[in-house]
């Protein structure tokens, strides 16, 4: 437990110290902001065991309607992106309660279907600027007294919301009801019998996860200073999957580390493919660097099918037969 | 000219012929989707990628090798179903132990595979691919022209379904299946090769979607993107009509083209949403699906 402490503590003062090291300050905040999105969805898969397959409907949303009270309304930063986390609330309210209505595979296909029907909306919609997407919003001033135009403020800004969120899931995951919410992931039946209302759980953790991922997506429309209907498709969807496989499912840090993997991916794919290009000669590689689409399809099956603990699993795995011989 | 609630019965009558079409596909789709999962119990993601492929497969037949659209509609579905027994024989077979969405995110990677490379080969534009010649022009039936090759959609993906109808209900093949979806353990016991049936359902399944990719070739554009956005509808209509019954399948899918059709006509920003609507309305009222079987 000590040891889990001192890594944290460690893990705070590396964050503290990014901007200091000379990494680009939008990079390390977008990473921050994926991490968040992936932790939050990981409170559903990950220790409710429900797969969400809509979730970009939540980051989508939340960075709209921040952006919208901000540019048109005036809102402060702070309301701004209180805005966005209740109005991704209400949705997940709405969407969750048609969800978990069916179980396993039927629970994927309506969230994925009903966030198809947000990402349509968002088309059509007249205040989201259809395929431009919300440009050019201010970021203003945080309570008035921090002046989020410079990179730096706002750096410590975001890092602050991720230990935040980041605190609140760690302490929802070791509460009561998260321990309720591990029990239906492990055996739904016997926590019926138990007397635990079971949809009253699903729908509550179901809600927190999407205001959380609201939170992530109003703190990414902050960071870019606009909102686009990217953020609402369904590939983010399956790529928030993809993060919280790849980190490790039902690991506290899992999703943080898969946010990195892949937004790393995502910036450096094209470098690498053009590297290999030029070590093989193989021209197809330059080509695979520049579709990112077919490097994380990949990842996906290999993913699946020989690495389904994730990196944090494996090596929780691997240092627990260590200890054990 | 007359009018049909204020809109010239051409025009609606258009509409309801344009949204049968992608009833079509719908009912293909989800007939599909419906025999694999009975069977192997994944949702199988690649089916709009398949779907894609059979319609890149048209295309690439003709524009390479001058193969035309009757053998094509023949060759396709095959090819695709081949590489589906692939899918199945190298990938799908590993996950069966495990929980079922792993299927879904299998088939959900492969989907992005596919459409990433035929991304990376074609972009995103669409590939126009000529309607074959006999089935150029449209009928006059003295209330309305008919588009020839839109009847055709119509007529060959029932017929198509119905065959499948009549395969899985009526025939000894079809009762194995049937079998093998209540309790595999049992048939295998009987002595027959249950995982070749799997593969071989598997192999059928995205062969209905090759089909249908092939039908819709000359109506869509050929694009790399054309299955993942009509799969999310599929999965929608899948839920709405549960997947308990083969008709209801059919019947479900048909049903919501000529409502999406219809929605085209009479509001039209909602044309896009309305089957997603409606599924929020049968969940609401009926939560196992129109024909599906409350567990």
């Amino acid at each position: 437990m000590n040891r889990q402490a001192l890594g944290y503590i460690v893990f705070l003062l590396f964050l503290a110290a990014v901007p200091l090291m000379g990494i680009y300050p939008i990079f390390a905040m977008k990473i921050m902001c994926y991490a968040l999105f992936a932790c939050a969805f990981n409170l559903l898969l990950g220790f409710t065991g429900l797969l969400s397959f809509g979730h970009a409907a939540f980051l989508g949303s939340a960075a709209y309607a921040s952006g919208h009270a901000m540019k048109l309304w005036g809102f402060s930063p702070e309301l701004g992106i209180a805005y966005g986390v209740l109005v991704a609330g209400a949705l997940g309210l709405a969407m969750g309660a048609l969800a978990i209505r069916r179980s396993g595979i039927y629970f994927a296909m309506i969230t994925l279907a009903l966030s198809q029907m947000v990402y349509f909306f968002f088309l059509q919609a007249k205040f989201t600027g259809g395929e431009d997407g919300l440009q050019g919003v201010p970021r203003g001033t945080l309570f008035g007294l921090i002046d989020l135009k410079s990179d730096l403020n706002l750096y410590y800004v975001v890092m602050g919301i991720f230990v935040l969120a980041y605190f609140i899931i760690w302490r929802t995951v070791h509460s009561p009801f998260g321990q309720v919410l591990k029990a239906i992931r492990e055996n739904e039946p016997r926590a019926i019998s138990l007397g635990y209302d079971v949809d009253r759980f699903k729908l509550l953790a179901f809600v927190l996860s999407a205001m959380l991922a609201g939170l992530a997506g109003s703190t990414k429309m902050l960071i870019f200073v606009s909102a686009t209907l990217s953020d609402a498709t369904w590939q983010m969807s399956g790529l928030v999957i993809l993060m919280t496989l790849i980190g490790g499912l039902g690991t506290l840090v899992g999703p943080v580390i898969g946010a990195f993997i892949v937004v790393l991916l995502e910036n450096k794919v094209g470098d690498f493919g053009a590297a290999l290009t030029k070590w093989t000669g193989v021209e197809w590689f330059q080509r695979l660097g520049e579709s990112v689409t077919i490097v994380i399809g990949l990842i996906f099956v290999i993913c699946v099918l020989a690495f389904r603990r994730g990196l944090v699993g494996e090596l929780s795995a691997w240092w627990d037969k260590r200890q054990s011989t | 000219m007359i009018m049909i609630f204020g809109i010239p019965l051409q025009a609606f009558l258009g509409q309801l012929l344009l949204g049968l079409v992608n009833g079509s596909f719908y009912a293909i789709l989800s007939l599909g989707l419906a025999v694999i999962f009975g069977l192997l119990n994944v949702i199988n993601f690649a089916h709009g990628a398949l779907y894609m492929l059979g319609a890149f497969l048209a295309w690439m037949g003709l524009s390479y090798f001058g193969i035309n659209y009757w053998l094509m509609l023949l060759l396709a579905p095959i090819i695709v179903g081949l590489f589906g027994i692939l899918i199945e024989k190298f990938l799908l077979k590993h996950l069966y132990k495990l929980d079922h969405l792993y299927g879904l995110l299998l088939t959900f990677g492969i989907t992005l595979l596919i459409e990433g490379l035929f991304r990376s080969f074609y972009g995103v534009s669409g590939q126009p691919y000529t309607t074959p010649e006999a089935l150029r022009g449209a009928t006059n039936l003295g209330f309305m022209m008919l588009p020839n090759y839109r009847a055709w959609v119509v007529v060959a993906s029932v017929v198509v379904c119905l065959i499948t109808w009549f395969i899985i209900e009526r025939t000894r093949l079809g009762a194995l299946l049937r079998a093998g979806t209540e309790n595999p353990r049992l048939v295998e016991a009987f002595g027959v090769n249950v995982p070749l049936m799997i593969t071989l359902t598997y192999g059928f399944g995205v062969a209905l979607a090759g089909f249908a990719g092939v039908l819709a070739a000359p109506i869509l554009q050929v694009s790399p993107l054309m299955g993942s956005n009509l799969i999310i509808v599929v999965f929608a209509v899948v839920v709405i009509g549960g997947m308990g019954s083969i008709l209801g399948a059919i019947v479900t899918g048909l049903g919501l083209g000529i409502i999406e059709g219809l929605t085209k006509v009479f509001w039209p920003e909602a044309s896009s949403t309305v089957v997603f609507i409606i599924m929020a309305i049968v969940l609401l009222i009926r939560p196992a699906g129109l024909f599906g079987k409350e567990k």
